[in-house]
Order: C-alpha cells, then sequence, then structure tokens
C-alpha cells in the first residue's frame, strides 16, 4: 500500500488501517527530516494550499502552516472575520473564488458539521478538514494516536478514556473511529448531559464515575468544556465539574498503574487538568503538538501525491 | 551451451536477461571499490559513507563488512540517506513511491562517499545532493557507482567510483541481486515491459 484509499480528508470514518498505518509511517519519516537543521523538503513546491478558518484556531492553523511551509508549498490564509461571507456570499462560491486562483489543496475549518463533504462534492480541489463542528477532526484524532502508539507501542486491546463534553467534541468522535480502527479499547467518561445517547452503538463504553473509569484506562485523553457551543447548562457549576471531572497529582498518584494523560488543547489550567498533571512526566501533551506536524505534513504529502495520479 | 540456456531462461521467464556480472566478478570489483576508498580517505577518520536507500544500501553494506574485517578499519562513519522527498518526479511519476529511513547523518565538514547501485539519469544523485545538504555543509561529495549507466544521463553528473560502466538501451533494465535479498550474487540486463 503506497497511497491512500480517500482522494480528501474529510473524516476518520472514511479511512481504513491501511490508510492510518500508511500516514503513521510517512509521519515517521517526516519527523525525522523536522528534526535535522533544514527542516524542509521540496516535494510540494508546485502545490498552493488555501487554509479557510471559519472559525478561530491557534494550534491547528499553526500546525498545518508549519507543515506546508516544511513540504515548501505556496500557501495563503483566509479568515472568516475579514471574509465577503459577511456580504453574503456562500461557501462554494468563496472556495470556487479562491480556487480560480489556482489552488490545488484545501484546509478548512468550519462550525457546521458536514461542510468538508459538501465542498469535496462542489468543487475541484482536495479537501483537508480541519474540524467540522461537532463532527470530525481527523487530524487531531490522528496525531493522537500516532502519539500514544509512539508512547506505548501500539493500540491493540489497550485502553483509551476520553474524558470530559463528549457531545460538542469533533475531537472525540475522530478519536473514537480512528482507535477503534486500531483495535483500541475506547470508554467514555464526563456529565451524563454532555454524553450523547448513540455512542452505545459505536461500541464505546460509558462510565460516570470518574474514578472508575481512570482505574481502567492505560491512557487518558481530557478534554475541553465547548463552552462555545454550549447553549443550554449541561452541569450546575464549573467548581462542581472540577469536582467530578478535573484530573490532578492527587488522583493521579493514587491510581494502581500508571497512566499517560492527553489534551488536545487548548488546556484550561485548573479546570478539566491542572497544572502540575498537565506539566508532569505522565503527560505527552507537546509530544501532541510536536507529532501534529509530521502527521500533516503526511496527509498532505499523500494526497497531494494522490491528486495528481488521479488528474 | 551458452545459447541454450539462455533458450530456456527466455522460455520460461518471458524475459531475455543477460548477464553481465557473476557472484565471483562482484567480489573482485567490491574488493577493488574499497581499496580505492582506502587510497583515498586513508583512516576514514573524516569520512561518511552514505548508502542511498533502498538499494544502495546493500553495496554499502558489503562495503563496510570488507573495510572492518579485511581491511581493520578501526574508525567508520556511515549511514542511509532516503532522498523520496526530495525527487523532481513527485506527482509525475505512473506508481507512488514509498519512502525508506534516513539515519542522523552529521556531515558538517566531512568528506562523503555516495554509494549506491546504478547510476542511470544523475536524478537521484541530484536528489541526494539536495538531501544531504539538509544535514549541513559537507567538506566534499564523492559518487560511488556499482553499474555507470554510459550515454544515459539527463545532469552532469559523474561517478568519481565506479565498478563496471555498461551500454544499456533506454528500454532496457539493470537489475542488481544481493544475495542479501535476493537468491544470489549477480547484474544482469532485462529488456523492460
Amino acid at each position: 500500500m503506497n497511497e491512500l484509499s480517500v482522494d480528501h480528508l474529510l473524516g476518520i470514518k472514511y479511512l481504513n488501517i491501511n490508510d492510518i498505518n500508511l500516514i503513521f509511517e510517512t509521519a515517521d519519516h517526516f519527523k525525522e527530516v523536522i528534526n535535522r537543521p533544514i527542516k524542509k523538503v521540496p516535494s510540494l513546491r508546485d502545490i498552493t494550499i488555501a487554509n479557510l478558518f471559519f472559525e478561530n484556531s491557534t494550534r491547528t492553523k499553526l500546525s498545518f502552516e508549519l507543515a506546508q511551509k516544511r513540504l515548501s508549498a505556496d500557501i495563503i490564509n483566509f479568515s472568516s472575520s475579514q471574509s465577503s461571507l459577511k456580504k453574503g456570499e456562500t461557501l462554494i462560491d468563496t472556495v470556487n473564488n479562491i480556487l480560480a486562483m489556482k489552488v490545488d489543496m484545501v484546509v478548512i475549518r468550519h462550525p457546521n458539521p458536514g461542510a468538508c463533504m459538501l465542498l469535496s462534492e462542489n468543487v475541484n480541489a482536495t479537501i483537508i478538514n480541519a474540524g467540522d463542528g461537532s463532527n470530525e477532526h481527523p487530524t487531531q484524532a490522528l496525531l493522537d494516536s500516532y502519539s500514544i502508539k509512539e508512547k506505548i507501542g501500539h493500540l491493540d486491546n489497550k485502553n483509551i478514556l476520553i474524558v470530559g463534553d463528549i457531545s460538542h467534541s469533533r475531537v472525540a468522535l475522530s478519536n473514537i473511529y480512528a482507535l477503534q480502527l486500531q483495535g483500541a479499547n475506547v470508554m467514555v467518561c464526563g456529565p451524563k448531559t454532555l454524553i450523547p445517547r448513540y455512542l452505545n452503538e459505536l461500541g464505546v463504553l460509558v462510565e460516570n464515575n470518574f474514578r472508575k473509569a481512570l482505574e481502567w484506562c492505560d491512557v487518558v485523553n481530557m478534554l475541553r468544556l465547548q463552552n462555545e457551543r454550549m447553549s443550554n447548562s449541561f452541569f450546575p457549576s464549573t467548581r462542581e465539574y472540577i469536582q467530578q471531572y478535573g484530573l490532578t497529582m492527587e488522583i493521579l498518584n493514587s491510581l494502581s498503574k500508571n497512566i499517560i494523560v492527553m489534551h488536545p488543547g487548548p488546556i484550561n489550567r485548573g479546570v478539566e487538568i491542572s497544572s502540575d498533571v498537565a506539566d508532569s512526566n505522565n503527560s505527552i501533551i507537546l509530544n501532541q503538538v510536536e507529532n501534529g506536524v509530521a502527521i500533516r505534513m503526511a496527509i498532505i504529502y499523500l494526497l497531494a501525491q494522490k491528486k495528481t495520479l488521479n488528474s | 551451451m551458452k545459447g541454450f540456456f539462455f533458450k530456456l531462461n527466455f522460455k520460461y521467464n518471458l524475459v531475455s536477461k543477460n548477464i553481465i556480472l557473476n557472484e565471483k566478478d562482484l567480489e573482485i570489483i567490491v574488493n577493488r571499490l574499497a581499496c580505492q576508498l582506502i587510497e583515498n580517505h586513508h583512516d576514514f577518520s573524516n569520512t561518511i559513507l552514505i548508502g542511498l536507500q533502498p538499494r544502495g544500501k546493500y553495496l554499502l553494506e558489503r562495503l563496510i563488512h570488507l573495510l572492518k574485517n579485511t581491511y581493520k578499519m578501526k574508525v567508520l562513519n556511515y549511514g542511509l540517506l532516503d532522498i523520496t522527498f526530495y525527487r523532481d518526479d513527485f506527482r509525475r511519476r505512473e506508481k507512488t513511491l514509498k519512502a525508506s529511513s534516513t539515519d542522523n547523518l552529521n556531515v558538517e565538514g566531512k568528506n562523503i562517499v555516495l554509494v549506491d547501485d546504478v547510476l542511470f539519469t544523475g536524478r537521484s544523485i541530484r536528489a541526494a545532493l539536495t538531501a544531504i545538504e539538509t544535514f549541513g555543509r559537507p567538506n566534499q561529495i564523492e559518487l560511488m557507482i556499482l553499474i555507470d549507466r554510459r550515454y544515459s544521463r539527463h545532469l552532469p553528473i559523474q561517478p568519481d567510483y565506479r565498478g563496471r560502466q555498461i551500454d544499456v538501451y533506454d528500454n532496457q533494465k539493470v537489475i542488481v541481486n544481493w544475495k542479501e535479498k535476493e537468491e544470489n550474487d549477480s547484474v544482469y540486463i532485462i529488456d523492460k515491459k
């Protein structure tokens, strides 16, 4: 298997295990490249990529930009706050106008689930999903799995716990798909109001007791409360949330085994995770950020290769 | 007898195969290449031998084995370099290429010898020169090639050390077999399909 089975990266749902293995293998090589004195390869020097961010982003946007620059691609950046969308232009028109300037690939973050799918069906460019509403965030899930694999070797039959705001999290859904594809057991934990009912159908274990869930897992991925997507009050107070689901060093030390702690960022220190846990040896949060660039380089490289072959 | 052998070969493999070097020839050539390296690089203290992935690896391993065991070289620096991301035919090839691993190479101020099995258009070597630069600024770079395909270069690149120079038609391919990977040590020419 030297190429991906998909032409766009819309979600983990559309990938198979060979795709994931190929992305990881390619990311291994790029990780070596980005640790050289000159961290750049000329592969994509004839490609232009548009980064369309219709929602705020720091890490993902920087990580994508860096990955594109490391591959020698030309890039243009666009954010919705400065765009003609405010003047009533549709998403497809906006993107087609950008593509008319000879852009080959589009990285898009959008508040509406399915925006990437819509684009992939209506415009002539490779689409990479950088997060669509509460649907998927495939590159985050891939870098999470890659980071776990790097730390513990493999995911087969490992117990991975995702804690927090599952309902509003695109990271959670993409992670569930990716982890299950690689043979891991997935459990979610959080207030009942923030756990969607359909999760049982996905074969995910649900546990409301944080302590029990932590004893079960090998790796815990602590999610942020997505306050910007919450229209109602889903729990009594942040203080109560911290008491029930906040991960502290005290809890971590009281567990019967050593577990790995992850966080997709941005961290709300003192809410879902305490500062000492975030900075502890158990935490691989900064490894996730480093791996993010390598994983995104691999995805862009493999999709760019695909596009030429098809055309 | 020789004609009969080739007829049989053609019949069973459906590809005409013209053997250029056998195991003994290869042994003599690799030994000579090792001696030429010693002649120019003395104790190898400031030299790095770099095998180009994927096929240069086997010639490099043979050289290292000889230099260490037969010629008792104490200091030998060597590694492997993959050039997939530096190729000029990315998005232009019909078949996709899979990258191989690259070692951590400290090339700053060093004398580099690139080692590969076949020199054809010279484009892989051009890619390797770009790839080497990403590790630092070497003092000098030389090229060692087992089989040099004459009259086929697309770029002004020539080897400093060559095992054998041969003339091959464009529609033919040179295959180098190493017993570590294939059944035996041999070099032969086949017609491309």
